[in-house]
């Protein structure tokens, strides 16, 4: 039987804040296979972000079990299991793109004669080819964007956490973006975990649709893609993907009225 | 180069009220000698005389850059006189306090970030250091030093122009090297990264930007306590010791033109060190200002 990469069961946690104890997440039950693009949707503050930092053993969570390749969230960070894309790119001024896709390289111990390798593998992914020598600010927001997602790459990672990477950007880039991100998925056959605000990237990306609601942070609703794993962007006007928008936007009501 | 006609302007606009001031005042002295001898002074005897006496209470700005051209280029640089050699001992000093700041800054900068004791105990500390005033601190730091046997005024000197110039480097490099964000913080973390990592790699290259703007007002501190420590410390050499110099015996010309070649120096200091600045600034990927 094959076993979940992602694998949560019974997940808690609360945060314990002056104001008192928040109760971030509540009984999240998930299982994320291989291959999986599976993206969280909800309202602002329902845990999507705290369940991806624990997924990625940066928040512990209060209870239950969740394993990242059979390991704990801790291990699996120190295995090099996962990638992470923060909302903002946060590409260090001081080095160029290639030095800032270098830097996980360096901390990670790679042997120095592997870096040009690996550097120029995932500026090709990202379609950066000829950028490297850049410096951040001389690149758009985009591009920093799609940078920053070459760094959480160059180190060969199986996951790849991603939290609203194109939250920031205008909506023309976003579905290209969307469109590359796509491409680089099908290239690489990573596990995605994908956070977003917006049901139309939800459901033109991932295979996997998590709803969430708020107060305590809950999975309401999981559903499985059943649109074809080949999508032009085109595909955002079938009657398959507008079914399937629309029961996210169920699933999102539900969780507001409840 | 559009704002070289403000300056000129101010620079011009002070000069006439300093002849004016200079006429002024020293147009007592005249008419005194002029009652001593019983004789009338015409508004012209005024005007030469006010502008070239060698004792002045205000010396005339020509009288002041005609004793400083005497006083660098005319004077061999090994003469006691010279302001060159006067100002190349304030400088070392100054450079030698200046190097002795930037170290102790971020040396304890680096302990206050990386320690909570550090930050417990040494920031209190470090601030009081500054509500001494100098001056009366001087004298024991050179005591001090002499009893433990430095042998010259140049390193009692050189820590009092340290005490000044620490400061600023040491409140600039602690929000420098605390200023990357949780988010910086957490994407080292997912990449495994030892506190050594997150120091060498982003909390010191992050605090570049504010460790080089701390260093103009290191740098004149630094000046600022040299000189100080020469005025106090019965240095005998000097820019400082020349101005105390110039005022104790009664040599008016002395006093300004250390003051000025003091001027000099300083505004040449910062100068260089902003050069600098702006050139470390394109080496670490800066857009041009
Ligand atoms: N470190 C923390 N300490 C205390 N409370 C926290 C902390 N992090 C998150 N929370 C709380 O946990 C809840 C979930 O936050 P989270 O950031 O996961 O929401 P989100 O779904 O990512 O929201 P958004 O869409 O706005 O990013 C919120 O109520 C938030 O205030
Ligand atoms: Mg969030």
């Amino acid at each position: 039987m094959k076993k979940p990469v992602i694998d949560a069961q019974n997940v808690d946690l609360t945060f314990q804040t002056n104001d008192g104890p928040v109760h971030a997440l509540k009984n999240v039950n998930l299982e994320i296979n291989k291959g999986d693009f599976v993206s969280f949707i909800g309202p602002s503050g329902c845990g999507k972000t705290t369940f991806l930092r624990c997924i990625a053993g940066l928040e512990t969570p209060t209870g239950g079990r969740l394993t990242v390749n059979g390991m704990t969230p801790e291990e699996a960070r120190k295995s090099r299991a996962y990638g992470y894309v923060f909302q903002a790119a946060g590409l260090y001024p001081w080095r160029t793109i290639r030095g800032n896709i270098q830097l996980p390289l360096e901390i990670m111990g790679f042997p120095k004669s592997e870096w040009k390798g690996h550097i120029d593998r995932v500026l090709d992914l990202v379609d950066l080819r000829g950028f490297g020598k850049k410096f951040p600010w001389q690149l758009s927001g985009g591009m920093q964007q799609r940078a920053s997602i070459a760094r959480a790459l160059a180190f060969d990672a199986d996951i790849l956490l991603m939290d609203e990477p194109f939250g920031a950007l205008d909506e023309i880039v976003r579905d290209k973006l969307n469109e590359e991100l796509l491409k680089l998925w099908a290239a690489t056959q990573k596990t995605i975990g994908f956070v977003t605000h917006s049901i139309p990237e939800a459901v033109y990306l991932s295979t996997k649709i998590v709803v969430m609601s708020p107060r305590p942070g809950r999975i309401t609703d999981v559903i499985e893609s059943t649109l074809p794993p080949d999508r032009p962007l085109d595909i955002r006007d079938s009657e398959e993907f507008i079914k399937i928008a629309h029961r996210v936007r169920e699933g999102l009501r539900a969780g507001h009225d409840a | 180069m559009k704002n070289i006609l403000p300056i000129v302007t101010i620079v011009l606009a002070l000069i006439v009220i300093w002849y004016g001031a200079a006429f002024k005042m020293n147009s007592t002295w005249t008419y005194d000698q002029a009652a001593r001898a019983g004789t009338e002074v015409t508004f012209s005897d005024l005007l030469s005389d006010t502008m070239q006496q060698s004792r002045p209470l205000l010396p005339a700005p020509h009288q002041i850059a005609s004793e400083l051209w005497n006083t660098t280029v005319e004077k061999k640089i090994t003469s006691k006189r010279s302001m060159v050699y006067q100002g190349m001992i304030t400088l070392k000093t100054t450079l030698l306090g200046f190097v002795f700041g930037i170290v102790i800054g971020v040396a304890l900068a680096t302990v206050i970030v990386l320690s909570r004791v550090g930050r417990l105990t040494l920031m209190p500390w470090a601030i009081i250091s500054q509500t001494i005033p100098i001056v009366a601190l001087a004298p024991i730091i050179v005591v001090l030093s002499n009893a433990v046997g430095t042998g010259t005024l140049m390193v009692p000197k050189a820590i009092i122009a340290a005490y000044l110039s620490f400061y600023p480097v040491l409140v600039s490099m602690v929000k420098g090297l605390t200023s990357p964000d949780q988010m910086q913080l957490d994407l080292l973390r997912t990449y495994g990264a030892r506190q050594s990592d997150v120091f060498w790699k982003l909390r010191l290259p992050s605090s570049m930007p504010y460790f080089f703007a701390s260093l103009k007002v290191a740098v004149a501190a630094s000046f600022v306590g040299a000189v100080v420590a020469e005025l106090s410390t019965s240095a005998i050499s000097g820019l400082g010791a020349r101005m105390l110099i110039g005022s104790q015996f009664g040599e008016p010309m002395i006093m300004w033109a250390a003051l000025f070649a003091a001027a000099i120096l300083a505004g040449l200091l910062i100068f260089l060190v902003g050069s600098f600045e702006k050139a470390a600034r394109h080496l670490m990927g800066g857009r041009a200002l």
